[in-house]
């Protein structure tokens, strides 16, 4: 069962407590844009076996959406912070190298 | 290949079982083929299988990086109807379901097809409505199909409860011709019938990478050598993003998690397919006797083949209030399996943006009861480049917003 620090209230918060949201950091792009930067936007998303970042919502606890860095894989969580950010912060991306060396998700990686 | 019939079960018998061939022969890879069709589960063989029937294209391998019909093939709940809401769906479901009437017989091979019929729960007001409007479509599209009342559904399925204490069944949405097949049987005798046909079939068989040249594919990198190809055909269920991903575009889907469970056996009890959406779980008898139950996926990226508990506790729950009798059932097994979800909840049968790479993936929680249809309509969308059964699931409708909605329609359970 997955289980996520909810980085706002920091209940340790189980799978039924809480609601997956999709794909973190999506770029909305809107009117004035290219069709396929609109229709990527509205339908494409990535689907990586591994590496993962997402969205998810405190739902039955403070109620506060977060983001969370999983391996869709074995289901490990790397950390899980604010929703209040456009990028991972630097130490989940070294916590997730030091533990998947040549990692990929869209422009990020193991540097 | 030697014909399976009552008399060949009778000279073996008398011949202690020497004389039996293998299925399907155990293939090395060639360097070249006409077409390569990666993932050998139901829709990859059923591909293969009309590319040689109907346009007498055999020099076709089948890869596969597991054994066949080891995926989603041999994890799903058997289930065949064709009761879909919108146009396009029904008439690649009910290609399907007609082509398994006749299926055992096409390959010689026994799929066990038994048209008991699906029954699936009307038990609130709205989707009173929604299966009657889906009963008149499907008498439009030609489709055998009728919403019966809640007396009816009593004499059909004598064990269930029809005034639960949340949901009340006030009728279903009724399918006579619908039914059940034997999951991995329909892929060994797709096997057995390529074989025969002079195709490879590969196991054990990974694709590492898709090669191209000028925008045309040309052929795979393999875990036993670089095959070339002029056609490549990618068949992978929950791993078409990954495969995708090797060939160079992107996929409008999301790969989740969906579990089902058997019980212990019990005497027959229930000769019919009930599905109930509302309280999100359906289930079958199975001819060993099992009760056979599947429910909801879960709500996030997954590919561990394994579902998350509180699924199968929501699952049977919500059966033991529509079938009072087995709750003192036990649970032999479960297992899960990684379903492709789309955004409509509809399929992906398309060409890509690679020249001569297609696709078919995206049949999400409900593929095995379109595999002879998805076969039929992919194969010859690869052999001509048009197929009026798949022409309404390219990939083009994401962008022009043709979309085929059936997750509305279907409510949950597919």
């Amino acid at each position: 069962m997955l289980t996520f620090r909810c980085p706002v209230c920091g209940v340790d918060a189980e799978e039924t407590e809480l609601s997956p949201g999709g794909e973190a950091h999506l770029k909305r792009y809107g009117p004035g844009s290219s069709d396929e930067d609109f229709s990527g936007y509205l339908f494409q998303r990535e689907n990586p076996r591994g590496v993962h970042f997402e969205r998810w919502r405190h739902a039955y606890g403070c109620g506060k959406w977060f983001h969370a860095a999983r391996c869709t894989q074995t289901l490990e969580v790397f950390g899980t912070y604010p929703a209040q950010t456009t990028e991972p912060p630097q130490e989940i991306l070294d916590t997730i190298t030091k533990k998947r060396p040549g990692w990929t998700w869209r422009e990020l990686g193991a540097k | 290949m030697k014909r399976y019939s009552a008399f060949a079960l009778v000279r073996e018998a008398l011949n202690d079982h020497k004389g039996w061939t293998r299925a399907w022969k155990d293939a090395q890879p060639k360097d070249r083929y006409d077409v390569i069709i990666v993932g050998a589960g139901g829709h990859g063989l059923a591909t293969a299988y009309y590319l040689g029937k109907r346009f007498g294209i055999t020099n076709v391998a089948v890869l596969d990086k597991g054994w066949l019909g080891g995926g989603n093939t041999g994890r799903n709940t058997t289930i065949i109807r064709s009761n879909y809401l919108q146009d396009p769906s029904a008439a690649i479901y009910e290609k399907s379901r007609a082509l398994y009437e006749g299926l055992s017989q096409d390959l010689n091979y026994n799929l066990m097809f038994s048209p008991r019929g699906v029954l699936m729960l009307a038990q609130t007001q709205h989707e009173v409505r929604g299966y009657q409007r889906t009963a008149h479509a499907n008498r439009l599209q030609g489709v055998e199909t009728e919403f019966v009342g809640p007396e009816k559904v009593k004499q059909l399925v004598p064990i269930i409860e029809l005034n639960g204490p949340r949901y009340p069944v006030l009728g279903g949405l009724w399918q006579a011709r619908g039914g059940t097949a034997r999951h991995d049987a329909v892929a060994w005798g797709y096997a057995r019938a390529c074989s025969d046909m002079g195709m490879d079939i590969i196991q054990n068989c990974e694709v590492t990478a898709v090669r191209s040249d000028g925008g045309q594919v040309t052929g795979v990198e393999t875990t036993r050598g670089a095959i070339s190809c002029e056609k490549l055909g990618i068949v992978v269920a929950g791993h078409s993003g990954v495969l995708a991903e090797k060939a160079g575009f992107r996929l409008p889907v999301e790969s989740v998690a969906l579990q089902a469970l058997v019980s212990e056996p019990i005497k027959p009890c229930m000769d019919i397919v009930v599905m109930a959406n509302t309280v999100h779980g359906y289930m079958s008898q199975s001819d060993k006797g099992e009760m056979v139950i599947g429910g909801g996926a879960d709500g996030f990226n997954n590919y561990t083949q394994r579902g998350s508990f509180q699924h199968i506790e929501e699952t049977v729950r919500a059966l033991i209030e529509t079938f009072p009798m087995i709750s003192r059932l036990k649970m032999l097994r479960q297992w899960g399996g990684i379903v492709d979800m789309t955004g409509d909840r509809s399929p992906i049968l398309s060409k890509t943006p690679l020249g001569n790479c297609f696709i078919n993936c995206g049949w999400g929680t409900g593929g095995f009861k379109a595999i002879p249809g998805s076969g039929w309509g992919f194969a010859e969308l690869m052999a001509k480049g048009l197929a009026p059964l798949c022409e309404a699931f390219s990939l083009d409708r994401f962008p022009e917003g043709r979309f085929i909605d059936e997750s509305v329609a279907a409510g949950v359970a597919h």
